[in-house]
Order: structure tokens, then sequence, then C-alpha cells
């Protein structure tokens, strides 16, 4: 019974260690057999998916988390701390994390021949540095974890598309250590200021000294090292090469997590080491509002104008990272639900959409979106889920697009932003624009050329994570009622402090 | 009062089809099975709705709450006497349509037939579901649904043609569900709720009158399925659908939804009262006065049949609108009551159309000389549909007119007057040349009797008949009169 107290007890840091330790080992069991390390990352993803959830179930019926490494007591040790906003990020990262695992398998033998261990060790690593940022309550650790993340991201990027890979994933390694630079710069600054690292420590002696200029340009750059890392417009400029040459597999784990984690970061630094009223006070809310909306409509334009579909996809990414931004910029719960509510449903949608591009360039070669004639034939579940996907991110009621497209109008509304309104309502118009002429393409305009074509589905370990995904979709589209009322809500009105669950 | 019944049955009604179109997809190498889910559907579906009359008929509603989407905002359905009667209409023609659709089909031997029955059936699923929704937000969920589920049946031939219409099509009424999701999010911003309410959403008043005009601006433009001018250029454009979609969709269920849409805007979230006393009936009354008569002067100008029904029903549409914002209940009821009315005699003439594409070949009134001669059945049908969109009687068409016109007189209103006489007579003039051309004019060359095949020819017969009877005797009791008496005295509190 012993070990089972010391697992139950530790639970929290095991989010972090199963996946680090399971990264390590996977060269070893790799050596033992070629096929192994598949099975390995699936194994180590699904405890990894227990564990979180299980925190989260904690969170949600005894409260926060709070965690010492190594017995500590902080501010001068590690702590981990987990409530409702990283518990749930994490799950979300787990989770999508063990859906491309199940997929991975066909797709990493076909695109990184002969590195399929290397990969999946590499894999594992980045899913311990996105965890460990999302959960560790200590402002250095979380740097850390951030380059962890980041030389994880740069290695699974260079092994995509040969040559274009290296080039992107180089780009991607020059802005992303300038953005680290300034979180580190930041990080030193507020050190120097306030002599603690831990981020709820940091968040009572701030206040204090908020008239600093110090305190302020740690703000500003904290802001621009996450608007980088995020891919926020005009920072974007790596993100589009970066997900378009990675191996598939990689390009939903990244698109679906990397910036996600990103915005939780923003968010948790806004919001838990500075204060609502002090990042309001100094318009930094305001000016990431404009960026946002920024970002939405240019994103969008420009996915219009891509015919690479995961070129298309990754700059729409940059559009939907500014909505949950803007929801968070609005400093109101209707906004900031909205937020939360788009990051989970922006995992979902655009983790589904590149899985189907990978799924396609698997069986076809093709990633040009004008070749995609017949495929509706070809392989109808593969597109009825990249229908469903895209439909969710226009914005149809019914999928989960919809309703975070509900709660981010409504929280323009009652902050009296009618432009944000209008921006996010033409963006929908925008998404059928770049989505639509796909289905053309998929499903109608060449009865006859299609005549032929017979039915070649991807295998089922690709079909099964896409699927479920899919359906993710849409019944969240319909049953966010429960999550809303008891989870995104309650945490909005905790990080406005408004009171609510801790 | 009226008594609320608590029932499964509305959502059984609006799933039916959708679960139907299930089956279509797993029995598309079967032809006559996938069908036999059509028709199966159909009669359940319009048994479920007629099952709920009775009730209704004795002033209760029926309401279903299907799960709390957001907190507050619940997917509900609450069938009253309006809505009821849009689905009755929708679900009634789709068993007709059905056969119709089978014999147009095959006798064409189109492409895609599974695609085809699959996307209908869901598309009448939205067509019921937005009769039966029980707030805004519900509506909205099937008004978007309806509008990507026909965007297959519009695009169908496939031909670059077909696929830009089908593109005006989604551009139109995209642009026109993103003013609906905006004019649905300031009124539950400004009330607190979009549920719909007989006397109109209380706290509707409370909003600034400028922002009140720009909020009906912004929900009439949301409502571009009701194919009002200047949003009506998707209509003719969509007649590049196989005529049955056309039949049924472009003249039932998707523009019906679009003024069933704007009635319940109209009288069940502003209400009444508030249509009148801020005056905007008053501007939307001249407003789709000029499409009642500029898309008649329209329809005058068309060659191809197709085209010329399609203007007609933008002009017909308008007629419902224009009763609605009459606001006296004259005028409602005739504005109400157009909508089963025209949808039957309007189906009539699409089929007729359909049914000269198929037989003859002829899309053109001006190579239908003399056509009768071949399908004198069709003609026949094809005349009293005709007749009745004139106005004359016997057939329905006369019947909402006058109401139409009773309330116009009401509000002694003689611009109004003349708008609907001067329509009458363009009906007459755009219609009579083709029954003159398709009886008197010599053929071309000599033609023998041949019909359409009987699934098609006896849907257009038992509508035409129908058209007659609902003008002969439009107060049977728990016909369309009827429900329209109370859906009426619900809106204006009594008569």
């Amino acid at each position: 019974m012993a070990g089972f107290e010391i697992i139950t007890n530790n639970l929290p840091v095991f989010a972090v260690v199963v996946p680090l330790i399971a990264g390590f080992l996977t060269p070893i069991v790799g050596w033992i057999d070629r096929r192994l390390p598949w099975y390995w990352v699936m194994l180590a993803m699904f405890v990894v998916l227990l564990i979180t959830l299980s925190n989260l179930v904690t969170v949600i019926n005894s409260g926060t988390i709070h965690y010492k490494l190594g017995g500590w007591d902080p501010p001068f040790g590690i702590e981990y701390v987990i409530d409702l906003l990283n518990g749930f990020v994490c799950l979300i990262i787990a989770f999508i994390g063990f859906m491309v695992s199940i997929y991975s398998v066909e797709s990493v033998k076909k695109e990184v021949p002969g590195k399929t261990t290397q990969f999946y060790s590499v894999f594992l690593l980045l899913i311990t540095g996105l965890m460990g940022m999302t959960i560790t309550g200590d402002i250095f650790n979380f740097y850390v974890f951030l380059e962890i993340s980041s030389l994880t991201a740069y290695a699974l990027i260079a092994m995509g598309d040969r040559g274009d890979g290296v080039v992107a994933s180089f780009n991607y390694l020059i802005m992303g250590t300038v953005a680290a630079s300034f979180i580190l710069l930041g990080i030193g600054y507020l050190y120097a200021v306030t002599g603690t690292l831990n981020m709820a420590d940091m968040q009572n002696l701030l206040p204090s000294i908020y008239e600093s200029k110090v305190v302020l340009a740690a703000l500003a750059f904290f802001m621009a090292g996450f608007s980088i890392k995020v891919g926020l417009f005009p920072l974007h400029a790596w993100l589009p090469d970066a997900y378009t040459h990675a191996p598939s597999t990689a390009s939903a784990l990244i698109a679906g997590l990397m910036t996600k984690v990103g915005v939780y970061a923003m968010i948790r630094f806004m919001f838990c080491v500075f204060t609502p009223a002090f990042v309001i006070d100094v318009n930094m809310t305001e000016i990431l509002t404009w960026a946002a909306a920024l970002a939405i409509i240019v994103g969008s334009v420009l996915a219009i104008a891509q015919s690479d579909i995961k070129r298309m996809l990754a700059y729409s990414s940059i559009s939907q990272i500014g909505y949950i931004l803007l929801g968070f910029g609005l400093v109101n719960v209707i906004g900031i639900t909205g937020g939360l509510l788009h990051i989970m449903n922006h995992a979902l949608m655009k983790c589904a959409l590149f899985l189907v591009a990978g799924a396609v360039f698997y069986k076809t070669d093709i990633r040009n979106i004008y070749q995609f004639q017949g495929l509706g034939k070809k392989m109808p579940v593969t597109t009825t889920v990249f229908l469903i996907a895209a439909l969710s991110m226009i914005g149809v009621p019914g999928t989960v697009g919809f309703t975070s497209k509900w709660y981010l109008a409504l929280g323009s509304i009652v902050a009296d932003q009618w432009i944000f309104v209008a921006v996010i309502l033409v963006s929908s118009l925008l998404n059928i624009v770049y989505f639509w002429r796909i289905f053309d393409n998929i499903w109608f305009g060449h009865p006859h050329e299609i005549e032929n074509i017979k039915r070649d589905e991807a295998p089922l370990t690709m079909l099964i994570p896409m699927v479920i995904l899919a359906i993710l979709c849409v019944y969240f589209g319909f049953f966010s009622g429960y999550p809303i009322e008891h989870i995104f809500e309650p945490l909005a009105k905790t990080l406005l402090g408004l009171g609510g669950v801790p | 009062m009226v008594t609320e019944i608590n029932s499964i049955i509305p959502l059984l009604a609006v799933l039916v089809s959708m679960l139907a179109s299930v089956l279509i997809l797993a029995f598309g190498k079967y032809p006559n099975i996938r069908e036999g889910w059509t028709f199966v559907a159909a009669f359940i579906k319009f048994g479920l709705v007629i099952s709920m009359l009775p009730l209704i008929l004795k002033g209760n509603v029926v309401t279903y709450t299907v799960v709390e989407m957001f907190p507050n905002l619940p997917i509900a359905f609450k069938v009253d006497a309006f809505g009821i009667l849009f689905a009755i209409t929708s679900s009634f023609l789709w068993i007709f349509v059905s056969s119709y659709s089978i014999g147009y089909m095959r006798s064409l031997k189109e492409h895609a037939q599974t695609r085809y029955f699959f996307c209908f059936a869901i598309a009448l699923s939205s067509a019921v579901g937005i009769a039966f929704s029980a707030n805004l937000f519900t509506l909205f969920l099937f008004y978007e649904l309806l509008t990507i589920s026909t965007y297959p049946l519009v695009a169908h031939i496939e031909t670059p043609e077909a696929i830009s219409s089908g593109r005006k099509y989604l551009t139109y009424l995209m642009i026109a569900g993103v003013s609906l999701l905006f004019s649905i999010l300031v009124v539950y911003h400004y009330t607190g709720t979009t549920e719909f309410s007989f006397a109109g959403i209380a706290g509707m008043d409370a909003i600034p009158q400028t922002t009140l005009v720009i909020l009906f601006v912004t929900f009439m433009i949301g409502c571009a399925k009701a194919a009002f001018m200047p949003l009506h250029a998707w209509l003719p454009a969509a007649m590049i659908a196989p005529t049955p979609v056309s039949a049924l969709l472009h003249a039932v269920a998707v523009v019906k939804a679009g003024v069933f849409t704007a009635l319940r805007v109209i009288l069940y979230v502003f209400g009444v009262d508030l249509i009148r006393d801020s005056g905007i009936w008053l501007y939307m009354a001249y407003f789709v006065s000029i499409t009642i008569i500029l898309a008649s002067v329209y329809a005058l100008m068309q060659d191809n049949l197709k085209k010329r029904l399609a203007y007609s029903t933008v002009s017909q549409l308008s007629y419902i609108l224009l009763g609605a914002v009459l606001i006296t209940p004259h005028g409602i009821t005739g504005g109400m009551l157009h909508i089963p009315y025209h949808a039957f005699m309007k189906i009539t003439l699409f089929m007729c159309a359909g049914a000269l594409i198929v037989t003859a070949r002829k899309e053109n009134i001006s190579e239908m000389n003399g056509i009768a001669r071949q399908m004198p059945i069709t003609m026949l049908a094809f005349t009293v549909g005709a007749l009745g969109m004139i106005g004359m009687p016997p057939v329905g068409g006369y019947v909402t007119k006058w109401f139409l016109l009773l309330g116009a007189a009401e509000l002694h209103s003689m611009i109004l007057i003349a708008v609907l006489l001067v329509s009458a007579v363009l009906n007459a003039a755009y219609f009579f040349p083709v029954i003159y051309v398709a009886f008197f004019k010599k053929p071309d060359h000599e033609l023998k009797y041949k019909e359409a095949p009987l699934t098609m020819l006896v849907p257009l017969v038992v509508t035409a008949i129908i058209s007659i009877v609902i003008g002969i005797w439009p107060d049977a009791p728990g016909m369309f009169l009827d429900i329209v008496n109370i859906a009426v005295a619900n809106v204006t509190g009594g008569i």
C-alpha cells in the first residue's frame, strides 16, 4: 500500500516525470525492436492522460493542488501548482498527445524513415516540456521547460521535408531564441526587483512596486516574447514554414499544442504573476485585443491565398490564436470564457485538420488543395472528418467552433467593442471562403473524372483518432453547458479576481 | 390560457428525416430500398407533425427542451399554431416531392442520387426544426444547417455554372446567417433571452430607437432566405438545381424558412405593439412593396420557365412579409395563410415545369408552342397553379389576397391596395402567355400524347386539386385557416 500512496501523493509531478523518463528510455526500447517505440509512446501518453485526468478531478473536487518538489517550501523550492486553468490545459496536452501518438505510426514510418525511434524520443520530450511549462508554479522552472519544448520542436520540424524542414526549423530557432531571451530577461528583471521566483509569491510582492519601470519593462518583455511564441501577428513569420514543412504528425502536435501552451503561459503571466488591474491599467489588454483582431483578419486573408493545405491551416492558426487572445484581451467573464473555450476547441479542430492533411498526404502524396478532386470518393471517412472539423472552424452551430464564437462575440458586445464583433463575424465568412473551395474540390466539379476512383481509405490507426476528434467537435458543440458552467466560467471569474472556485 | 404540454414528439419529428438520411447513405447501392427510406421517413414525419395538430387547435403549445447548450440558452422546441402551419406544409409536401423526385431523377438518369436524397432529408429536418424552434438560438442552428445541406443540391450537376451558382447561393445565405447571428447576440445581450413570446420578447422596448432600427435591419438581412430585393439574386441562381429541389426547397422549405423567420422576428421577437409604435411597419411595408412589383416585372422578362417561376416566388414571398407588417389581424392572417397557399400552388407549377423538362426536354417558354397537346394533364395543372397565383377563384390564391386587401383597406392605405392590384395584373401578364403558348399556339411539329411518368404526374395533379380545395373550402375545420386564426389570436391578443 505504501507504494500506491507514493504514486497518489506524487501524481502532479508524474505528469512531467513520466514522459521525461519514457522519452529517455525510448532509444533502448527502439534498440530492442524497431516497432516497439510506437507502443511505448502510446502507453506513456495513456498513462499521462490518466494522471492529468486524475489531477483535474482532484482540483475540481478539492481545490488547487500545491506540490513541493523535493519537499522544499516555496518560495525557496520549486512548487508545482495545479488549478483549474492548468489542470485543464494539461488534460488537453495529454489528450491531443495521446491521439497523435495513436495516429503517428504509419505517417512517421513514411515521412521520417529510419528515424522513428529518434522521432518518438523527441515527441515525448516535447510533451515533457509542454507539461512542465503548464504545471509549474516557478517562473524560472517555467523557462527551463520552455527551452525543452522549444528545442524538441526545432528537432521535430527539422525532421520534415528534406531541406525545407531544416530551413523552417532554423528560422523558428532564431525567432524562438529571441522570444526565449525576451522571456528570460523579463524573468531576470522580476527576480531582481522581487527576489523571488515563485509566481504566487511574486503576485503578492509586485503590487507595491507597480510604478517601477522595471516591472513595466518585464511585462513588455514577456508580452513580446510570448507573442512570438504563439505567432501573434505581426510576429508570426516563422509559423507557416514550420507548420508546413514539419512531418505531419509533428505538425498536428505542434499546431494543436505549442501555441496553446504559449497562450496559456501568456495568460498565466498576465493574470497570475501580474494582476488583471495592472495589465488593464498599462493598456496591455487593449494592445492585445487590437493585435488579436488584426491577426484574425490578416491570418484568414492570407489563408485564402494558400494552395498548400498545411500552409493554409498554419495561417488559419494565426487567425485562431487571435480569437483566443481577443477573448482574454476583453477582460470580462464572457470574453475570457470564450478564450478558454477556444483553447480547447481550437486544439480539437486544428489537430483533426492536420491529421486529415497527414492522412491525405500519406495516401496520395498530395498537399495542393486543387489536386483534391475525387477525394470524397477515395477517402470518405477522412474527408468527412475534414468536413466536420472545417465546419467547426467556420463556426457552424452544433460544432465547437460555434460555442467559442458565440462567447467571443458576446464578450465583445459586453465590452462595448462592436468592431470586434464585426471582426469575428467577418472572419467566419473568410473561413468559409478558404474551406469551401476545398469542399468543392473534394466533392464537386468533376463527376466524370472520378467515376473510376476506388475507395482507398487511410489505415485504421489514422482513422480512429481523427474520428474521435471529429466526434468531440460535435459533442462539445452541443454539450458545452456543463463544462462552461463548472469549469470555464468559474475559471474566468477567478482569473479576473472576482471570486468563484479558487 | 395557453397550456404547455411537454412531449418528445417535436424532437422526433425533426430527427426522423435525419435518421433516414443515415439509412439513405447506408443503402446507397440499392436505389429501391434507399428511396423506400425516404418514403417511410416522409410518412412518419408527417404523421408525427399532424399528431400534434389536435392539441394545437385546442390552443395549447407542445414544448420540449433538448439540451442546455450554454447556461440559459437551451436548444428547445415549442410547437405553436404558426410553427405547425409551416411544419405541416413542408412535411406534407415532402411526401409528394419524394415520389416526384424518384421519377425525375431516374428519368434523367442523374448522377449522385444518394447524395441528393441524403441532403434532401437533412434539409427537411432543418425546415421542420426551424418551424418548431422555441427560441432564436435553436432557429439559427437549423437555419445554418438548411443552408449547408441545400448547397450540394444547388451545385448538384457540378458544371462550372452550377458551382458558381452554388457559390452565389452560399455567399448570400452565409452573409445572412452572420447577420442573423449578430442580431441574435444583440437581442440576447439586451434582454437575456432569445425565446419567442406571443407579445414579443420582454425588454425589447428598452432598446434605444436607433439601435432598434439597426437591429431590425440586420434581422431582415439575416432573413435573406425570404429573397426580398435586393437580396433576391440567389434564388434565380438556385434554379440550376434539379427541379424537385426548386419545387420543394426553393418554393417551400428554404424560402418559407426565410419568411417564417422574418415573421417570427417581427411578431414574436419585436411584437406587434413595438413594430406599430416604432413606425417600422410602414417603412417595411413600402420596402417589400417594391419587391412585389419589381420582381413581377423581372418575371415578365424571363423566357426560362423555372426562372420566371423563381421571380414569381420572389414577388409572392413579399406578400407574406407585407401581410405581417400590416399588423392588423386581417393582414397577418393573409400573410401567414399565404405560406401554405403559395406553397401548394407554386409547387404545382414547379412540378409541371419539371415534367416538361423530363418529358419534352423543354425549359424555355418560347419552345413550348402547343405543348398542351402532348401533355394536357400537366398543362391543366399548370393552369390551376397559375390562376391561383393571379388570384382567381376558385383556386386558393384569392383567399389570401382577399385578407391582404382587407388588411390594407383597414389601414386606409391606397398605395398598398394599389400595389396588390397592380401585382395581380402583372401576375396575369406573366402567366397567361405561358398558358396561351401551351394551349393555343400551333406546335412546330406534330406532337403525340406523352405525359411524364406516373410518379411525377400523380403528385402534381394532387397538389393542383388541393390548391382548388383550399380555395373552395378555406374554412374547413382543422384546415389552414383554422390554424392561422389561432396564431393570429396569439400575437394580437385575440381578434
